[in-house]
């Protein structure tokens, strides 16, 4: 698992690769789910039309 | 942490030309149809923002009997409560206009960045997004996962609109993405076909279970209406995979130095 690999113009272990990879993805999907899917409601009022268009699970 | 800040940087940019080119698009397709459904949500009695637990509640006065058990926003009323004025405490918002088209570009941008994240890292997996073409093909694939899939079950739906409780649906929501994202992969990244079997299944098997669905489907809101802004949002959202996963490829082919020519052949 310490293959030295180049990955989007860093060179990485394989294991460092995937930690880093996994990382970005949770970063993404709880970006997604804080603007998406909070139910603070100034949260929801503040992107109500964009959860409304990008059709997620609205009030 | 070479690699994530570089995932990071390529999201960013990504996902904020993405974010951009869809709030415009919303502003044109989806928000008008959005502020005329709020015209009829305001006459049928006040901004109710629980729907579960208050299908139409109708000038004829009747209230949907179904309990309010475990709805998922938190203060919520109950369905008697809910016909009340529009008053009620919903707690900040911004003003109409300019400050709320505001921020629906920022949660654009912001969640573009999110789901840029979510398209790099993954592709990174596989080896990563060569040019733009590849990316289109990645951008089909998340539109496929967050709209085609989630919106099969659970419709776009407009202000006014019945639907079952929050947190029921949003658990729907987040398992049909997860089961046709890992039903994709194996299909496209492991050649074999009992997996493939198996990945129809994944991608099937929340359409069997079934999205949870409102009690009654009774709304204000005319049909033609509805199905316009079922179009815009499908549309405008194809637009934005497309766009995000393009310009994943030529952001990260710049980065990397290899060419983003036509002539790649994708996978």
């Amino acid at each position: 698992m310490t293959t030295a690999t180049v990955s989007l113009g860093a060179s990485v272990s394989s294991q460092s690769r995937f930690m880093q990879l996994a990382l970005a993805a949770l970063l993404g999907i709880f970006v997604v789910g804080f603007v998406g899917f909070s139910h603070i409601d100034a949260v929801h009022n503040a992107a109500h039309d964009y959860r409304h268009s990008m059709a997620f699970p609205c009030h | 942490m070479n690699l994530f800040r570089n995932v990071v940087f390529v999201a960013a940019i990504a996902g904020l030309v993405a974010g951009v080119v869809l709030a415009c698009m919303q502003a044109y397709a989806t928000v008008p149809l959005i502020l005329k459904a709020e015209v009829y949500e305001q006459a049928g009695g006040g901004h109710h923002h629980d729907h579960g637990a208050a299908p139409a509640t109708t000038e004829t006065g009747a209230v949907s009997t179904a309990a309010p058990a475990g709805n998922a926003m938190s203060s919520a009323a109950p369905a008697a409560e809910a016909a009340a004025p529009a008053a009620e405490d919903e707690g900040w918002a911004p003003a109409d206009g300019l400050e709320r088209f505001a921020f629906s570009v920022l949660a654009n941008i912001v969640t573009g960045i999110g789901f840029a994240l979510v398209l790099v890292a993954v592709s990174e997996f596989a080896g990563g997004v060569g040019n733009w073409r590849q990316g289109v093909f990645w951008g089909l694939a998340g539109f496929a996962v967050f709209t085609l899939a989630p919106g099969l079950g659970l419709q776009p739906e407009l202000p006014a609109m019945p639907a079952a409780d929050l947190l029921p649906r949003q658990i729907w929501w987040s398992a049909t993405v997860a089961a046709t994202a890992i039903g994709l992969g194996l299909i496209v990244f492991r050649r074999s076909l009992p997996l493939t079997i198996l990945a129809v299944l994944l991608i099937v098997a929340p359409h069997i279970v079934g999205a949870p669905q409102p009690d009654s489907f009774e709304t204000p809101i005319p049909e033609g209406l509805h199905h316009q802004f079922v179009v815009a949002v499908t549309v405008t959202n194809l637009v934005f995979w497309l766009v995000l996963g393009a310009v994943v490829g030529v952001v990260r082919g710049r980065f990397t130095g290899t060419a983003t020519s036509l002539r790649d052949s994708f996978a």
